[in-house]
């Protein structure tokens, strides 16, 4: 047993350099797919707009910086939705739980809690939040309930939770729209105000390449204490370099967009700074809606790949009948997964109703389209068992970046959406194309 | 015999079970003694698998008792069975194709840290000693056990039964899906585990999977008992008799479901 086993690591002599490096580092090769995909989209409307127009207008720190606070809500609700196609189920209801939730939360926070807490309280925003979060996840809850133990598909439930929750959030409000809402809720939408600046995005960048160094160390040395097989160790320098690499340079860009020169001119005026004859040039660094995202981001690869919750989900998706004769309540995996969908669906009606400063019923319509097709863009198999966290952050990433990319072009939204549709076949036909192969040998 | 005086390791009586109009399972009986084989035979549709699902927890019994060492154990979902030592290695393998053998191994007993998550370095590591044991050739553990060939993931199967200090193993069809090498690894297995003292029900319509290896068998047909007796005591051909025509034969104790006269 102290012999350890040749690993995936000792590579062949006559390999291909690429072929060597991408088994060496044990990267996914479809993500890399789909980064090349995302690539030759923002390239591609770069170069577009460069002959339209003169200029590139989609590769700039402005553009980019829009982008990431555009992609956080769908981002963040994708996660949740690949473990619901994972588990075999889908939910449909995630754009009319956006609507419900922020008429409800809007009211809260502008109607209800001033008159007991007064109109400037600090807890307004966070009660409301929490309220978000109960709410989503109770309606979540009794969707997964009604799968689990009525037996009913998940695709009915959440078709008729479609309906009966948009309809739901018109009678909160009788169909008016509340704002303003409270300021500090607001700064969860991004923002100038919203964002974090030029200093607290680089302490955070350093702290994630730290971080990206130790799990690294860690894991090797976890390896090393069982006396599995290792990466060799130039491709972990390597994994750590490009890891460092993306995040210093997206703190770049980010920090590279300054606040419109009015916002920063009356904040100026307003804390007594003089405005130098360039204009003033405020980092917006990284916008609080991005870092919610990448913080859910996270959160749900842990809880995808390190909890048993996770190993549940995935092992249900993979042969149900199997899950249940290990002895795994399949009954309640499948509540507690339509439950956190719901809480993030909560959390993105929290980042969208604060971005707009309103809240009204018709926000998050269609939002659930376009979250399960950032999950199937992103590799998740509507088979089941199958599906990443991080694909589904790309998958975000792509669709967002083709309709950001169609409105710089000024595209009309009848021709966005036909773009959109023929990505999602196209992607996930090339998908199964690619899987066929790969199985054949 | 001796029989007589020791506890069986598990006794099952007079257990039916109905689906719809269908008596799928009707007033059967088995036992089990430790460190023996016993063999349940039939045809497809005899009601072995059933019966054994019963045992196992996968189906609810709707009448009959179930002794563990003597005692009367309640058996109502597969973690039940589990916490008798049950273990069952099913017809289809019941691995979840789609995540790694270690993962397999540990599905619904998981190794955590100390923090609660998941110890997959723990789990990795006790499964290579133990597939190790069971297969000394088996290498792929970062893959998803879809990969594997019948073999190994038979032997992921057996290995995940034997893991938990399983005192009876149940085996349906262990070898339907196998080679000729590999069938004979798994008859060698069956001979490793029952020198340990465990007690293993071999299920299965083919006699030849299981009449070199059980010390006993018991034939069902129509969902009743035709009859048991020790393998030494008859003929294959009188227990092809058995599983086809429900024909007992003089070696054997006949039950409810032998053909009369």
């Amino acid at each position: 047993m102290t012999s350890a086993a040749p690993g995936a690591a000792s590579a062949a002599p006559d390999e291909p350099t690429l072929r060597r490096i991408l088994r060496a580092t044990e990267v996914d090769t479809r993500m890399l797919g789909m980064i090349f995909a995302l690539a030759l989209i923002w390239v591609g409307f770069n170069v577009y707009t460069q002959i339209q127009s003169g200029e590139g207008l989609f590769l700039t720190p402005r553009n980019l910086w829009n982008l990431s606070v555009q992609t956080s809500s769908i981002a963040i609700m994708g996660t949740g939705m690949v473990l619901i196609i994972v588990m075999r189920h889908i939910d449909l209801s995630v754009g009319s739980i956006i609507g419900f939730v922020s008429t409800i939360i809007g009211v809260a926070q502008v109607r209800i809690l001033p008159e007991y807490l007064g109109l400037d309280s600090p807890a307004i925003w966070i009660l409301a939040v929490v309220l978000a979060l109960v709410v989503g996840a109770a309606i979540g809850a009794l969707h997964g309930s009604l799968v689990a133990y009525l037996g009913i598909p998940a695709f009915i439930v959440t078709l008729g939770a479609q309906l009966f929750w948009r309809g739901a959030a018109w009678w909160v409000t009788a169909g008016q729209t509340i704002a303003p809402l409270d300021p500090r809720f607001s700064l969860m939408g991004g923002g100038p105000h919203g964002s974090i600046g030029a200093t607290w995005s680089w302490v955070l960048a350093l702290l994630a390449c730290v971080g990206i160094v130790f799990s690294l160390y860690s894991g090797r040395q976890r390896r090393a204490r069982f006396r599995f097989p290792q990466r060799p160790m130039w491709a972990e320098y390597l994994i750590a370099a490009v890891g460092c690499f993306v995040v210093l340079g997206a703190t770049l860009i980010v920090n590279a967009y300054p606040w419109p020169e009015r916002v920063a001119a009356r904040w100026a005026e307003a804390n007594n700074v003089a405005v130098p004859a360039g204009g003033l040039f405020i980092s917006t660094g990284w916008a609080i809606p991005v870092l919610i995202a990448l913080v859910v981001g996270f959160a749900m690869t842990f809880l995808a790949r390190r909890t048993r919750f996770g190993r549940y989900v995935y092992a249900i998706g993979g042969n149900p009948e199997a899950a249940e004769l290990a002895g795994i309540n399949t009954k309640r995996i499948t509540v507690m997964v339509f439950a956190l969908m719901g809480m993030l669906a909560a959390i993105a009606a929290c980042i969208d109703s604060a971005r707009l400063d309103s809240a009204t019923n018709v926000l998050g319509q269609l939002d659930e389209l376009y979250t399960i097709a950032a999950a199937v863009i992103g590799g998740t198999s509507l088979a089941g068992g199958v599906g990443t966290i991080y694909g589904a952050l790309i998958g975000a990433l792509v669709i967002q970046s083709l309709q950001s990319g169609m409105i710089l072009l000024g595209f009309d939204s009848a021709f966005q959406q036909m773009v959109v549709g023929v990505v999602l076949v196209g992607a996930v036909g090339l998908d199964t194309f690619y899987r066929r192969r790969t199985a054949k040998g | 015999m001796d029989a007589q005086v020791r506890t069986p390791l598990i006794e099952m009586k007079d257990i039916s079970i109905a689906f719809g109009g269908v008596k799928a399972v009707d007033h059967a009986y088995i036992d089990l003694y430790p460190g023996e084989v016993v063999g349940l035979l039939g045809h497809n549709g005899a009601g072995k698998s059933c019966l054994i699902k019963i045992l196992s927890g996968a189906y609810k019994r709707d009448a009959g008792q179930i002794f563990v060492n003597g005692e009367e154990a309640h058996i109502s979902n597969p973690r039940d069975a589990k916490s008798y030592g049950i273990e069952t290695v099913y017809q289809a393998l019941a691995l979840a194709d789609n995540v790694d053998a270690a993962s397999n191994l540990y599905l619904g007993r998981e190794l955590l840290t100390r923090w609660g998550t998941l110890d997959d370095a723990s789990m990795e590591a006790e499964a290579r000693k133990v597939m190790g044991r069971l297969n000394p050739n088996f290498r792929r553990f970062k893959e998803p056990v879809i990969a594997l060939s019948g073999g190994q993931r038979q032997s992921v199967a057996i290995a995940r039964a034997i893991h938990f200090n399983a005192r009876i193993l149940i085996m349906d069809e262990p070898t339907a899906a196998l080679g000729p090498a590999e069938t004979a690894q798994v008859g060698e297995l069956v001979k490793q585990l029952k020198s340990d003292g465990i007690g293993i029900f071999l299920i299965s319509h083919d006699i030849h999977d299981v009449f070199d290896l059980a010390d006993r068998v018991t034939v069902m047909k129509n969902g009743q008992v035709v009859g048991s007796g020790r393998v030494s005591d008859m003929t294959k051909d009188e227990v092809l008799g058995m599983i086809i025509l429900g024909k007992c034969p003089p070696g054997a104790l006949p039950g409810p479901g032998a053909m009369q006269g």
